[in-house]
């Protein structure tokens, strides 16, 4: 467990962060939104003290992040950036290595570690074990930068705008990736975006930033359907809500009985994919299967019935 | 492959002229005045060439040692307000007249190899400090960033990190050096440093073309076939570790 308790940075007078208290579960994704300037990235830096906080504390399942030096800190936390910052001289093994090896985990474990993260990434180790980060795609690259962050098994993960870089087909597999790993693993990910989308297709909960304060903290759907300010309803889009909510719901929850024609959808897809199909076939229901079984179908309806607004 | 033979026939030549000068008496006879040497006789080649070796080569490594030291100090936190001053100072080294520097050296370190050393080092000493603040300046943000953030620490940084990356540029400034001090140590016979430079001035004093000739060849081989190695070296750094 994370707990955020207060902190405030200033420069000269301007306060950059004001006074911002959130506790993020273990095992969850906390996604922290705001436009820039909102102090997104300076909370998240002061988590593991790349900035030191003007005031208030931070303290990890219970120990405050004071209590040791600060590279010794960033050692028990992954962090990635935007444009991943990769070790240009260093293989790729070598590079997801860096933490256990300041760590001092002996050479096999090391070795077992880079093979299993490689593979988590699916990145065949034999083929790039022994590449330069030159010769890989940004996608590849960004993958590496993820598996380095959570080489050494770390109570939490610090992501800042880890897919800012990445085109938008490559952004959205790696988002899928990131899900995936993080519920494989039970990580604890503390994640910067300015894009709500991308906030509400990986968090548990959101958490919005303006002018250094925090105006919103909340599940998702809670944000969609009530937003706290004029700000939060403006980062989540009038026009859009209808949809995002329903981008959140996955169709394996309205799926009925019945066999309706044409292709199927993944139980696993979202209402918001369900509706697409719908009217692009020009369907009224759509199959719904599992594992190539068919299951059920998802009906028009069904899915219209949780777009509504309900005060 | 050219360059290759090129570079096997250059070394021939040079190994030739300073073990046995005297196969090449014909080639110089024409240049020589009536009656004086046509080869360099008050010493060995060899010997002056080793002496002229070991005089640039411990001036290059001292110039690089407090050069990239300098630079690591000026471009931590800590030390950058000196670089304005670092870079001043190297700057006047170099503006200095190596002659001038000899000169003014003679009368504290006497005659011989200590004044050339000390003007080799000055003029050393720029190439690299300019090069290595450059390197380690210019650094990629992202991995810097990414290298703090993971919890490395400032030592780490600059030994796994820093060093690395800015090793290509310098190694260049290593190589500028060196050239220069290859050519800088000739004047270090004015002040009786048993230099190359012996050859080519008894050959300026007497009017005798053919020292001249031969200093000048020796000196100049060197420094094209230490530039090319050094050059080398870089290359096949760079490949290895993909800097």
């Amino acid at each position: 467990m994370i707990e955020i308790i207060g902190l405030t940075k200033t420069y000269d007078s301007v306060k950059a962060v004001d006074d911002v208290t959130l506790t993020v579960e273990s095992g969850t994704i906390t996604v922290i939104v705001g436009t820039s300037g909102s102090g997104k990235t300076t909370l998240l830096r002061m988590v593991n003290r790349l900035e030191e906080p003007t005031s208030g504390e931070v303290r990890i399942n219970g120990a405050s992040t004071q209590a040791v030096a600060p590279h010794i800190l960033r050692r028990r936390i992954g962090y990635v950036i935007q444009g991943n910052g990769l070790f240009p001289h260093h293989t790729v093994a070598r590079n997801i290595a860096a933490v256990p090896n300041l760590l001092n985990w002996p050479r096999d474990r090391i070795a077992a570690r880079v093979d299993e993260l490689l593979d988590l990434f699916s990145l065949d180790p034999d083929q790039y074990r022994d590449r330069y980060p030159a010769d890989l795609s940004g996608g590849q690259q960004q993958r590496v930068g993820v598996a380095r962050a959570l080489a050494s098994r770390p109570d939490l993960m610090l992501m800042d705008e880890p897919f800012g870089a990445l085109d938008p087909i490559i952004r959205a597999r790696a988002q899928d990736d990131l899900r995936r790993i993080q519920r494989k693993l039970g990580s604890t990910i503390l994640l910067v975006t300015h894009d709500m989308e991308e906030a509400i297709r990986l968090a548990d909960r959101i958490a919005v930033m303006d002018g250094g304060r925090l105006v919103q903290y909340d599940a998702p759907a809670r944000i969609i359907a009530h937003p706290a300010t004029g700000f939060v309803a403006d980062m989540v889009g009038d026009v859009e809500r209808p949809l995002r909510l329903l981008s959140l719901i996955p169709v394996s929850e309205v799926v009925t009985d019945g066999s309706a024609d044409g292709a199927a959808i993944s139980a696993e897809a979202s209402l918001r994919d369900a509706l697409s199909a719908c009217l692009w076939t020009g369907r009224t229901a759509v199959p719904v299967e599992r594992d190539g079984v068919r299951i059920g179908q998802v009906t028009l309806d069904a899915i219209r019935a949780r777009a509504e607004f309900r005060a | 492959m050219t360059a290759a033979a090129l570079r096997v026939a250059m070394l021939a030549v040079l190994l030739a002229l300073v073990i046995r000068p005297h196969w090449f008496e014909p080639v110089f006879a024409p240049l020589a005045p009536a009656g004086g040497p046509v080869i360099y006789d008050r010493a060995s080649l060899l010997s002056l060439s080793l002496n002229h070796l070991g005089l640039v080569l411990a001036a290059s490594v001292t110039a690089t040692l407090v050069a990239v030291g300098l630079a690591v100090l000026v471009t931590r936190p800590a030390g950058a307000a000196f670089r304005p001053l670092a870079r001043s100072v190297a700057n006047m080294g170099q503006t200095f007249p190596p002659v001038a520097v000899l000169a003014l050296a003679v009368p504290s370190l006497g005659f011989g190899s200590g004044p050339t050393l000390v003007a080799l080092f000055l003029y050393g000493l720029l190439p690299i400090l300019e090069n290595a603040i450059t390197g380690l300046t210019n650094l990629p943000r992202a991995t810097m960033e990414a290298a703090r953030g993971i919890g490395l620490s400032r030592g780490q940084r600059l030994m796994r990190v820093e060093i690395p990356l800015a090793l290509p540029v310098i190694l260049t400034g290593i190589r500028l050096s060196v050239v220069i001090a290859l050519g800088t140590a000739t004047i270090g016979s004015t002040v009786a440093a048993r230099t190359l430079g012996e050859v080519i001035i008894a050959g300026l004093l007497t009017s005798n073309t053919a020292l001249v000739l031969q200093g000048g060849l020796i000196v100049g081989l060197f420094a094209v076939l230490i530039h090319d190695a050094m050059l080398q070296i870089e290359t096949r750094l760079l490949r290895g570790g993909r800097i």
